[in-house]
C-alpha cells in the first residue's frame, strides 16, 4: 500500500492539473444514479476508450446495485419502519456498504489504471453524485499548457 | 522582518463553512432550515395533546376499559415523535454547489451549444433537453448552485439549497421535503392522523362513559382540561387537517409524483407529458417511495477542513488573525488532497 501511495504522492508533486474532465449523468432511465459513457475527447490521447468503458460501466452496475428496489431493500425498509429507523444508529444500510465498495473500487483504479496515465478519478459522491471528476495531469518537463496547482477546495477529509 | 509568527491549526467541519440558509446542531449531524418556530409548535402542541390525555383519561380507560389502551397510544405517540425528528433533522436530499471547475466546465458546455449571441439579444434560457422513459424531460440550469439540476430536484427558496425530487418546504417540521425524509414525513403524517383519530375516539368513549355513570354536565366537570377545549380545537381540527394531508399524500405517492409537481401541473392537461417515473402501478409506486433504499447523505457535514489562524505578534505590524488565508490554503491543499486520496 506504501509503495501506491508513493506513486499518487509523486503525481501531486511532480505533475501539474492540465485540465479537468466531467462525466455526466445519464438521466434516460429516471432518477437512478447511472454514468454517461461516452468517451470524452479530451482523454483520446491518455487512455485506451475500452478501460474507460468498463470503469465507468462497473460504477453504473455497482450504482444499480445499491439502489435495487426487491427483496432485500423491502426486508431492509420494513424491517427498519418496525423499529422507527432505530436501527440505522447502529446498522449500516445497503447503499452505504455499495458506497464502501465504489470507493475501494476507485481507488484500486485509480492505482492500477489511471495515475500510471497522469489520469485521476474522484468519487463521485464527493461532487453530490453529479458527476465524475477526472483530473489530467501533466508532467511539468513537458512543455503542456498547465494552470498551476489546484486552488479550489476539491478535497475533503473523511 | 522580525514578526513572531504563530501558527496554530483548528480543525474546521464541513457544515460550519456550507453555502445555504440552514441551520446545525449537534456538530453537523443535525440538519434544518432557519425558522424554527413553527416546529417547535408542532412539537408542543403533539407533546401537550398527549400529556394530557395521558394524564386524564388514561387513568380511568385502563381501569374501566382495558389497560392495553394507554400502551398502545404511548406506543403510537413515540412513533410519530420519532417520525418527526427524523424528518425534521435529516438532510432531505441537498445537492452540492458546483465548485469552480465543474461551474468552468458547465459553461463552456453551454458557450459551445449555444453559440455567440449577438449584442443587445437576450441569451437563450439555460435547457437541458433529456429522454426518459421516451419521454421529454427540460432540465433547468440553477443559477445559484451552477449546476443542471436533476430531473425533479428544485431550488428551495427558503433553504437557498437544491434539493433532490423536492416535495415541498414544509414549516411544520422546519425543514424541506425531499428524497431522503420523505418517507419519514408520510409515515409521521400518517401515523399522526391515528394518534389524532385514536385519541379523538377515547376522549368520545370516556366522556360516554362518564355520561353514563354521572350525567353529562357533571362529566364535563370532572375533565376539565380535557373538554372542551382539547377535543373540539385541538383534535377536531388536527384531524380534518392531518388527515387531509395524508390522503392527499397517498394519492401523490400512488401516482409518483411529487407536491412541487402537483402544483405545477407538470404532468397533468392534453398537451403536457405523462409522468415519465410512474411505474402505471400503484403497488409498485408505493413501493418505490416507501420501500425503496435508503439514500445517503451527499452532503458531507461532519468532514475536516484543514484551516489555520495566523496571529501577528509585533506591534509595528497589524495583527491579522484569520482563519484561512489563500496562500497558506495552497501550500497546505496538496496535503489535503493526498488525505483524500488516502480514504
Amino acid at each position: 500500500m506504501a509503495t501506491e501511495f508513493h506513486n499518487l504522492q509523486e503525481l501531486r508533486h511532480s505533475a501539474s492539473l492540465a485540465t479537468k474532465v466531467f462525466i455526466q449523468r445519464d438521466y434516460t432511465e429516471g432518477t437512478v444514479c447511472k454514468f454517461q459513457t461516452k468517451f470524452p475527447a479530451e482523454l483520446d490521447s491518455r487512455i485506451e476508450r475500452s478501460l474507460f468503458e468498463d470503469t465507468v460501466k462497473t460504477l453504473n452496475n455497482y450504482y444499480a446495485e445499491a439502489e435495487k428496489i426487491g427483496g432485500q431493500s423491502y426486508l431492509e425498509g420494513c424491517l427498519a419502519c418496525a423499529t422507527a429507523y432505530v436501527i440505522f444508529l447502529c446498522m449500516e444500510t445497503r447503499y452505504e456498504k455499495v458506497l464502501k465498495k465504489i470507493s475501494k473500487y476507485i481507488q484500486e483504479q485509480n492505482e492500477k489504471i489511471y495515475a500510471p496515465r497522469g489520469l485521476l478519478i474522484t468519487d463521485p459522491i464527493e461532487r453530490g453524485m453529479r458527476v465524475i471528476e477526472i483530473s489530467v495531469f501533466e508532467d511539468r518537463g513537458s512543455s503542456g499548457s498547465s494552470s498551476g496547482s489546484s486552488s479550489t477546495s476539491s478535497s475533503s477529509g473523511r | 522582518m522580525s514578526a513572531v509568527m504563530m501558527v496554530s491549526k483548528k480543525a474546521v467541519r464541513r457544515w460550519e463553512k456550507l453555502p445555504g440558509r440552514n441551520t446545525f446542531c449537534c456538530d453537523g449531524r443535525v440538519m434544518m432550515a432557519r425558522q424554527k418556530g413553527v416546529f417547535y409548535l408542532t412539537l408542543v402542541l403533539i407533546v401537550g395533546t398527549c400529556s394530557l390525555f395521558f394524564s386524564f383519561e388514561c387513568p380511568y380507560l385502563a381501569l374501566h376499559l382495558s389497560p392495553a389502551i394507554p400502551v398502545f397510544a404511548a406506543l403510537l405517540f413515540l412513533f410519530v415523535l420519532a417520525m418527526l425528528l427524523r424528518t425534521s433533522f435529516s438532510d432531505p436530499g441537498v445537492l452540492p454547489r458546483a465548485l469552480p471547475d465543474e461551474a468552468a466546465f458547465i459553461e463552456m458546455e453551454i458557450e459551445a451549444t449555444n453559440g455567440s449571441v449577438p449584442a443587445g439579444q437576450r441569451p437563450p434560457p439555460r435547457i437541458r433537453n433529456v429522454q426518459i422513459n421516451n419521454q421529454i424531460v427540460k432540465l433547468k440550469y440553477c443559477y445559484t448552485c451552477k449546476i443542471f439540476r436533476p430531473p425533479r430536484a428544485s431550488h428551495c427558496s427558503i433553504c437557498d439549497n437544491c434539493v433532490e425530487r423536492f416535495d415541498h418546504h414544509c414549516p411544520w417540521v422546519g425543514n424541506c421535503v425531499g428524497k431522503r425524509n420523505y418517507r419519514y414525513f408520510y409515515l409521521f403524517t400518517l401515523s399522526l392522523s391515528l394518534l389524532t383519530i385514536y385519541i379523538f375516539s377515547f376522549d368520545i368513549v370516556h366522556i360516554v362513559m362518564r355520561s353514563m355513570k354521572t350525567g353529562f354536565v357533571s362529566a364535563l366537570k370532572e375533565t376539565p382540561g380535557t373538554y372542551p377545549f382539547r377535543t373540539v380545537v385541538v383534535c377536531f381540527f388536527t384531524l380534518w387537517s392531518v388527515v387531509g394531508l395524508t390522503g392527499f399524500h397517498t394519492y401523490l405517492i400512488s401516482l409518483n409524483q411529487t407536491t412541487n409537481e402537483d402544483i405545477k401541473g407538470s404532468w397533468s392537461g392534453k398537451n403536457r407529458v405523462q409522468n415519465p417515473y410512474s411505474h402505471k402501478n400503484v403497488l409498485k409506486n408505493c413501493c418505490e417511495v416507501l420501500c425503496g433504499p435508503v439514500y445517503p447523505s451527499v452532503l458531507d457535514r461532519r468532514g475536516l477542513l484543514e484551516s489555520s489562524a495566523i496571529k501577528g505578534i509585533q506591534p509595528a505590524a497589524t495583527a491579522t488573525v484569520s482563519k484561512s488565508t489563500d496562500s497558506v490554503q495552497q501550500i497546505s491543499v496538496s496535503r489535503l488532497v493526498l488525505h483524500s486520496l488516502h480514504c
